[in-house]
């Protein structure tokens, strides 16, 4: 949470349209939501959790934003940093893991520059580690915005990610 | 002519939708008198995409069907092929399993309630609401001695007395679909697969204790669970199976809301489910008081996972007994066993619970893959434990698998063979731990931190005398001083690994790594016979390392390399090995 001594607004929040924040806010029932609901369906809208909006949520909901940020940092799906265009959702299953998941690392890492959390420069990717996709089969497996890549080889990687590149060029 | 493409999360990563957009459009192209439909998974991972055809009642299934080739595959399909019973891959494999919770998956469209009913769906909960009793349902699943699949097996029957029981008209009724176990993916598969019979458990769960609400909580990373789960849901409140007066029963009342877990594997654990419910972090809490009687919210809660809701409509069709006499004394009915890692036939299998692991692994899993040693087995996920070659014979059934010091948990069983290093499989269990714990207990939250700093130091070659007797203090500590499941089964995957693999910890501590897995204790060496000195490896290498002549055998400064293992990737004359 920001420092209220220091000012309000960081300056990456000033660009943060509240708009949407409120039109969440707006059928947000405190009967029937929980505090949860209303932070992915925030995080649906804006891709991550603004600072802003969690201070906005905090006005309308009267829920504490000290509170509000220790659900939010408790769940790995919530996100305090935007993200890329395209999430890879990395598997750290066991059955990935014993399948080589760690070289598909080292090659995702490698080929965009990054390291895990993080986004390109150019905003185009974020890459992140998840527990377990539930692909165990085809492991090791990686996640593009919904989309599951299976059997992942540092060369398959490396030609997936190029592809999503090159279309984004077009 | 029907088509039916296996499509759960799997068979699409597989490619099952480019075979359905080709299906589509070779019939549309050559205006066949065709209709394609979706499934579940069969639960042959190994075998996807799958398509069935059926011409009027014959049924002739392809696998690994390639979609570039649909053309192909229709043109051939003709009275012969249709006949040909030979090589059905995965009527092989399921002719050796026993198939209570995967009944439907791969076999029906999980998005057409009419395929789950004209099954014999829904037929169990409507007796029960017009002709048992609450008790009567309950005893029921106590002859049949079903016990929660989740982890604990905790019998089932107990959980909902103690929920009927419990004073108060407003109860809830919970399903923990929130598969945390890496590894594990029945659950995934039975809501992808199947959703309707875990809609009429949680109908039967919910009559026998008397709730009038059921909550399904979601892993987030189930995103075509939830999509198929909503629209089963939405079909029964149209049949009117789900809403008010259900079954055309007056006061009869029961529906179903789902909630996206956030991701947090200590949710499984029911207490910190239910913060999470709530929408709180999910951090457990001290029982008594338990969730039957102070749970969601405060009210009665009664909270089982997939699988054993997905076992009661059976029970209740079929007879508590019928149940019971499948598996062992103590544990009763089938297990679903998510079979991944190094096994030629990976998949889900549902056994009755009593088959020993080399069968699973080996009659039905086909053994290790490329026919390689096998060395260890690991059950019950990051709670679980590793079970070696000596005790292949153990039965799966929950007293045997928990003297090994592995739990049969929800049903994860990864194969390792001989690369896999024991002690790195420790510390990737116990890195999972420790993100993991929500940090309530100090031991939990600071003990399993230090173990990892010792597993991560002793993979790194830095490891210590006495560092094995820390370890061992330590699991014992932690078990004692945290309060739910997650700590207290924290330290198995190292106490296995101990017990049964010792000698790996004692040899990565003297410096070496057999399994040739932790890259720090590895050396690096070109052989000079084979090395024709084409300085692909030395282009590759990032701390130039490598140095030789041109045609010349090249060689490694051990003093600079890295052990990043880009020069053996890159060597095609295979020149280069790591001890």
């Amino acid at each position: 949470m920001t420092c209220k001594c220091s000012g309000g607004q960081s300056q990456a929040d000033l660009s943060i349209d509240l708009g949407k924040a409120s039109e969440v806010l707006n059928s947000y029932n405190s009967e029937n939501s929980n505090l949860i609901t209303l932070l992915q369906e925030i995080q649906l809208a804006y891709g991550y959790l603004p600072e802003a909006v969690l201070k906005l949520i905090a006005d309308v909901t009267g829920v504490k934003e000290a509170k509000i940020l220790g659900v939010a940092t408790f769940y790995s799906q919530f996100r305090l940093k935007p993200v890329g265009k395209h999430l890879i959702m990395l598997c750290q299953g066991t059955a990935c893991h014993v399948n080589g998941s760690g070289k598909i690392e080292q090659a995702i890492k490698e080929t965009l520059g990054v390291s895990e959390g993080d986004m390109t420069s150019d905003g185009l990717f974020t890459y992140i580690n998840v527990a377990c996709l539930g692909c165990c089969s085809l492991a090791p497996v990686m996640m593009i915005n919904d989309q599951t890549y299976a059997k992942l080889t540092a060369e398959k990687v490396g030609v997936i990610l190029k592809d999503l590149r090159v279309k984004e060029a077009i | 002519m029907r088509f039916v493409v296996g499509s759960g999360s799997c068979g699409i990563a597989a490619g099952a939708d480019k075979v359905l957009a080709a299906l589509h459009h070779q019939i549309e192209e050559k205006n066949l008198d065709a209709s394609v439909e979706i499934t579940g998974c069969i639960g042959t991972c190994y075998l996807e995409p799958i398509v069935d055809v059926y011409v009027k009642e014959n049924m002739k299934r392809f696998v690994n069907v390639d979609s570039t080739k649909i053309e192909e595959l229709i043109t051939n399909i003709n009275a012969d092929t249709m006949l040909d019973e030979s090589h059905d891959l995965v009527s092989e494999q399921l002719y050796k399993q026993d198939r209570i919770v995967l009944r439907n998956c791969g076999l029906i469209n999980p998005e057409a309630i009419d395929e789950y009913i004209a099954s014999g769906g829904y037929k169990a909960v409507e007796t029960c609401l017009k002709e048992k009793t609450p008790m009567q349902v309950i005893e029921e699943i106590k002859l049949a001695r079903l016990r929660g699949r989740g982890g604990a097996g905790f019998p089932t029957w107990f959980k909902w007395n103690a929920a009927l029981k419990s004073p108060g008209d407003t109860k809830f009724m919970v399903c923990n679909a929130d598969e945390g176990d890496p590894g594990a993916f029945m659950d995934r598969s039975v809501l992808e697969g199947d959703p309707h019979s875990l809609i009429e458990g949680m109908m039967i769960a919910g009559y026998a204790i008397g709730a009038k609400k059921g909550i399904v909580y979601v892993r987030a990373e189930y995103p075509l669970a939830i999509v198929r789960l909503e629209k089963a849901i939405k079909q029964a409140r149209e049949k009117k199976l789900l809403g008010k007066d259900i079954f055309g029963i007056k006061g009869c009342d029961y529906d179903l809301s789902i909630k996206a877990g956030a991701g947090a594997f200590v949710c499984g654990e029911e207490t910190a489910l239910i913060a999470s419910l709530e929408g709180e972090r999910g951090m457990p809490r001290l029982k008594p008081p338990f969730p039957a009687q102070k749970g969601y919210l405060d009210y009665p809660t009664n909270i089982n996972n997939v699988e054993t809701l997905a076992n009661v409509p059976w029970i209740l069709e079929k007879g508590g007994q019928a149940f019971a006499d499948l598996g062992t004394d103590k544990s009763n009915g089938t297990k679903v066993f998510a079979l991944t890692g190094k096994v030629k036939n990976g998949g889900l299998v549902e056994v009755p619970m009593g088959m020993t692991l080399r069968e699973v692994i080996f009659d039905i899993g086909g053994g290790i893959v490329d026919d390689k040693a096998f060395k260890a087995v690991q059950l019950g996920g990051p709670s679980g434990g590793c079970i070696p070659e000596a005790l292949l014979d153990t039965p799966v059934e929950y007293e045997a698998i928990n003297k090994t010091g592995a739990i049969v948990g929800s049903g994860g069983m990864v194969v390792m063979d001989d690369s896999t290093c024991m002690v790195s499989m420790a510390k990737f269990f116990l890195d999972f731990t420790c993100r993991e714990s929500c940090g309530k207990c100090t031991y939990c939250r600071i003990g399993t931190r230090r173990m990892l700093e010792i597993l991560t130091r002793i993979t790194e070659g830095e490891g210590r005398e006495g560092d094995i007797k820390l370890l061992e203090e330590l699991s014992i500590k932690i078990k004692e001083g945290s309060m739910c499941g997650l700590g207290q089964t924290a330290p198995n995957p190292v106490q296995t690994t101990l017990k049964y693999f010792r000698h790996e910890y004692e040899e990565h501590i003297a410096g070496k790594c057999s399994a040739g897995a932790c890259e720090k204790l590895l050396t690096y060496d070109i052989s000079k016979e084979i090395c024709v000195g084409c300085t692909v490896c030395m282009k590759v290498c990032p701390t130039s390392a490598i140095s030789g002549l041109l045609k010349k055998p090249h060689i490694i400064d051990q003093s600079k390399c890295i052990k990043c293992g880009h020069c053996i990737d890159k060597c095609k004359f295979k020149a280069i090995t790591k001890s």
